[in-house]
């Protein structure tokens, strides 16, 4: 699936897409963040205060315990701050 | 004389790096027509001092850039068009947002709600402006003389976007 990242989230990580095929453990969107939190510094930086960094499936917000299954674009952003 | 146009067709969402003119998105939403009593409008503009409590030496704001993740944007705030109109009785909406980079004086964001009744343009309004702010995925940089920063979200925003909750899509 397709990953997308902004604001702090993906100065933290240092790119804003990339394509990630997660283990089929991987079930819910707080589980991806724990998952790619694992793959490097700037993740763990990212995801260092998990519940602070909302997402979004298929550009729908989207709780932590949400079923990632089917998913074809998650993004992970800091809270939204616009208006 | 074009004929009035459908009512979906009163129900704008965009958003755009360019500013926009206030005065002509108000009469393009009412233009033609006679059952519009009440027209609602609001302008979020780039203050120098935005968020200047979190200043570091109290370092005047020199721009704003809004990061927004396209596509999302448009989407979200449909869905918050679609759910104010669930709420009160509109005969139009127009909600426009910027991104990109803006300087104090300029234009953020513009929502305009029309109504046959002054109650509900109000109501529709603000409750369109504060789910915005909480919903919307917008993200504001700041820049500075002498840094840049992410704006942090405000649990005043929360606040103002829960008084709405009953009833939460």
């Amino acid at each position: 699936m397709k990953i997308l990242y902004f604001a702090w989230v993906r100065e933290r990580i240092g790119r804003e897409a990339e394509e990630v095929e997660a283990p089929e453990e991987v079930r819910t969107v707080a589980e991806l963040a724990a998952f790619l939190a694992a793959r490097g510094e700037g993740y763990a930086e990212a995801f260092k205060e998990p519940r602070v960094v909302r997402a979004a499936i298929d550009r729908r917000h989207a709780r932590p315990d949400a079923p990632i299954a089917g998913a074809r674009e998650i993004a992970f952003f800091p809270p939204m701050t616009g208006g | 004389m074009p004929a009035a146009a459908p009512p979906d067709d009163r129900f704008t969402v965009r958003i755009q790096a360019e500013d926009f003119d206030t005065a002509a998105e108000v009469a393009a939403l009412s233009a033609g027509r006679v059952d519009i009593g009440a027209v609602v409008t609001f302008s979020g503009l780039c203050r120098a001092d935005d968020a200047g409590d979190s200043a570091p030496n109290g370092s005047r704001l020199v721009a704003l850039t809004l990061e927004h993740y396209p596509g999302m944007a448009e989407e979200e705030i449909r869905r918050l068009v679609d759910e104010a109109r669930a709420r009160w009785p509109l005969l139009g909406a127009t909600v426009i947002h910027r991104h990109g980079r803006i300087v104090p004086g300029e234009n953020i964001v513009l929502v305009v709600t029309a109504s046959p009744h002054r109650g509900a343009a109000f109501d529709a309004a603000a409750f369109l402006m504060d789910w915005l702010k909480t919903r919307a995925p917008f993200w504001k940089l700041e820049e500075r003389a002498e840094a840049r920063s992410w704006v942090a979200a405000k649990e005043a925003d929360d606040a103002a976007a829960e008084r709405w909750t009953a009833g939460t899509p």
